[in-house]
């Protein structure tokens, strides 16, 4: 599989002068595959060491922050003697899940973010900005309003069909939009997935269930426990299928023609990237809810450094994401310690800030 | 951009066409009056306009009312004002930016600009606590906030128009992005205020036209009026400046000052309707695409009442509908972003097929 992928990106580097529809996503490619050949100073694996080695640093500060009495020695002290004591049971009732939950929510939003970038071909759009979160949150609310009792596998189900229709439409709504405007479908998407919320509220104002949407449309992790985070283990799963499928996914995001020619079906390889993005978007939502812009800051910040190829950039994605959405929780945890400050919130001013530096920075196409 | 032609290509198309129309009409023998009454419809959109206004206004004031005047006649009274100053400051700015920025698209909600007062609002909350807050003097507060307001949608305007302004996508995004980086500033100082602060933040973060802030009504019509006094001499001039910066400053238009003043004006506004019934992203901009569509004449004269009228009325007739007949108060704004938003697509993809 490796060599196969080496040697599509010979050839796509041949061919780059070749390629007909010009895409932001398939210029930047291009200037990522020299950049990353021209400044080869941070090999992936000293990056992914490093941004491992600061993720075990904010999982110990995760697992040490919190308002109960926790101390280190006493969990080593219960370890050693083999019997639960309050420290040990404080970290495997709360503050392992939590930061367990943070983790996967991280990796799950950020490799969700790179995944529909490919099929999209658009560096600026994340699952919130094509309407696959707040449709979820729709579906979410429609099934639990019309069958309150449902199992959360079936609400999780229904709200995974509902981002895969929402995003179907989003899919139709950009189809005539020229590639080459590539901050116009970022825009389309962010007044689309606001329609999509306007409905959503306008329903839920109906049924007196404001607070219920609330939940799912604000990412906080101060509800998780032990028994109520396990579905998000399915992100992790999805995450390693789109490590498998890695080269695909980068084919695909170099342009028709050339997925063609190497013998990739984009038509599958999209509506496979579609599905897993709206599986990853309905569990974040059911289990912490809507944590915006990790998606997108994640992934262009990475790709700046280590370029687009996806077998070598979706770990540092992952590990980006995590430590990302890690540091965002400590912060809201300390903020204005003994309260918290959901997570969504101190991403939305972290990650808006980010994006508007993407922004204006990145030259215009014209 | 679009370019500063359209405007006038479409002012000369509908001048050309009303007529046009009249003669297809009256050629046609056949057709009877009611042809005739859409045409008169067509050619009066304000006295039109105008009727309706005072119908919406009439049920407004009396629909369910069952016996009790005394009672529901000022309350309501108060809050059809309050509605119609709205209406006129959020479309007169609308239009206004428009046509100092040559754009049918953008709006200065659109770009962040409302939320930016919103923000203003809850850092003076942060700084000076809720107690000196509320008892300050309401219209010292206004006054300190419509200054504060004013500087940062100087330096808003200046960093969007300067960075980006040859690209209006780009230009939109980033003011799109601007306003959600001030709304989760303002949603992070109120989680770090304590809760009796929170929730005069929270008030006034959230669109609401059924409950309007009355303390400030008094201010906010001495404001409409100075405001519609200097805009209504600028009118002329407004219609000069849609040919564009060139040639309005080629007209002998002062350039920097009448933008200098368009833009206080429309800081003003901006504030003073937010201040009313808070944030509504895509009102003005539906209001305004109305506008366009049923005037004859880019005119300002013509643009600047109907568009004042075409807000009045769908607040007030939107209001008395939800509230009254539909028995859905709080339901107006949902509905409004909601066919705003719609709206916007639609502009965006019309200017696509360009």
């Amino acid at each position: 599989m490796s060599l196969f992928s080496h040697r599509a990106h010979t050839s796509v580097k041949e061919s780059s002068s070749l390629a007909t529809a010009s895409s932001s996503w398939q210029k930047r490619a291009s200037n990522g595959l020299s950049l990353t050949h021209r400044r080869a100073a941070i090999p992936p694996w000293l990056m992914n060491t490093g941004s491992l080695i600061i993720m075990g640093l904010l999982v110990l500060l995760s697992l040490s922050i919190g308002v109960a009495d926790f101390s280190w020695a006493g969990m080593l002290q219960s370890v050693i003697s083999h019997s639960a004591n309050s420290d040990s049971s404080l970290m495997l009732v709360s503050r392992m899940p939590r930061t367990i939950a943070i983790i996967l929510t991280g990796v799950a939003m950020a490799v969700a973010g790179i995944i529909i970038q490919v099929v999209l071909k658009n560096r600026f759009v994340e699952p919130s900005m094509v309407g696959a979160t707040q449709s979820a949150a729709l579906g979410l609310l429609v099934v639990s309003l019309l069958f309150p009792a449902s199992a959360l596998i079936i609400k999780m189900g229904v709200a995974t069909i509902a981002a895969v229709f929402g995003m179907m439409l989003f899919m139709l709504l950009i189809h005539r939009i020229p590639p080459t405007d590539f901050l116009m479908i970022p825009l389309i998407g962010i007044v689309f997935g606001g329609i999509i919320e306007a409905v959503t509220t306008f329903i839920a104002y109906q049924t007196e269930s404001l607070q219920m949407l609330s939940v799912w449309q604000f990412g906080d992790f101060s509800g998780v426990l032990a028994g109520r985070y396990e579905l998000l283990w399915l992100t992790g799963g999805l995450c390693i299928l789109a490590y498998i499928i890695a080269d695909k996914l980068t084919i695909v995001g170099l342009g028709d023609n050339i997925a063609l020619n190497l013998g990739i079906s984009k038509r599958q390889v999209t509506w496979l990237g579609v599905g897993m993005v709206a599986m990853m978007s309905a569990v974040v939502v059911v289990t912490v809810g809507m944590i915006p812009f990790i998606g997108l800051v994640v992934p262009n910040i990475v790709s700046r450094v280590m370029g687009d190829k996806l077998r070598r950039s979706l770990p540092a994605v992952a590990l980006l994401g995590a430590s990302a959405v890690l540091l965002c929780d400590i912060i809201g945890r300390t903020i204005r310690y003994p309260f918290e400050v959901p997570v969504a919130t101190v991403f939305g001013v972290v990650g808006t800030v980010l994006f508007l530096w993407l922004l204006l920075r990145a030259p215009s196409e014209r | 951009m679009l370019s500063p032609s359209r405007p006038s290509s479409t002012k000369s198309d509908s001048t050309h066409t009303s007529p046009a129309i009249n003669d297809q009409y009256s050629s046609a023998t056949g057709q009877s009056h009611l042809t005739q009454f859409w045409a008169f419809i067509a050619n009066h959109p304000k006295s039109i306009a105008a009727v309706i206004l005072l119908v919406s206004m009439t049920l407004f004031l009396t629909l369910n009312v069952n016996g009790h005047w005394d009672f529901a006649l000022p309350l309501r009274g108060k809050k059809l004002l309050a509605l119609m100053v709205v209406g006129y400051a959020i479309g007169v700015s609308t239009l206004l930016f428009q046509t100092l920025t040559h754009n049918p698209i953008l709006t200065p909600s659109l770009l962040g600009f409302d939320s930016l007062y919103v923000l203003l609002q809850s850092l003076l909350v942060f700084f000076l606590g809720a107690i000196s807050f509320t008892s300050i003097n309401p219209i010292a507060k206004f006054t300190l906030e419509i200054v504060l307001m004013f500087g940062a949608s100087l330096l808003l305007f200046q960093l969007l128009f300067s960075k980006s302004s040859q690209d209006l996508t780009r230009l939109i995004l980033v003011g799109v992005i601007f306003g959600v980086l001030f709304r989760s500033l303002s949603a992070l100082i109120a989680r770090l205020i304590n809760p009796d602060d929170f929730v005069v933040v929270q008030s006034a973060s959230y669109a609401q036209f059924n409950t309007v802030n009355p303390q400030l009504l008094g201010i906010s019509l001495f404001i409409c009026l100075i405001s519609g006094w200097f805009i209504w001499r600028w009118r002329y001039q407004c219609d000069v400046l849609m040919l564009g910066k060139a040639q309005a400053t080629n007209l002998g238009i002062n350039y920097q000052r009448l933008a200098f003043g368009l833009l206080t004006v429309i800081a003003v506004l901006v504030a003073t309707a937010t201040a009313l019934v808070g944030p509504v992203t895509f009102f003005g901009l539906l209001v305004c695409a109305l506008t366009n569509r049923i005037a004859r004449h880019m005119y300002h004269s013509e643009r600047l009442i109907l568009v004042s009228l075409v807000a009045m009325i769908c607040l007030v007739l939107g209001q008395t509908v939800f509230e009254q007949v539909l028995g859905m108060a709080g339901v107006l704004s949902v509905v409004i972003e909601l066919a705003g938003g719609i709206v916007f697509l639609l502009l965006i993809f019309m200017t696509q097929r360009h």
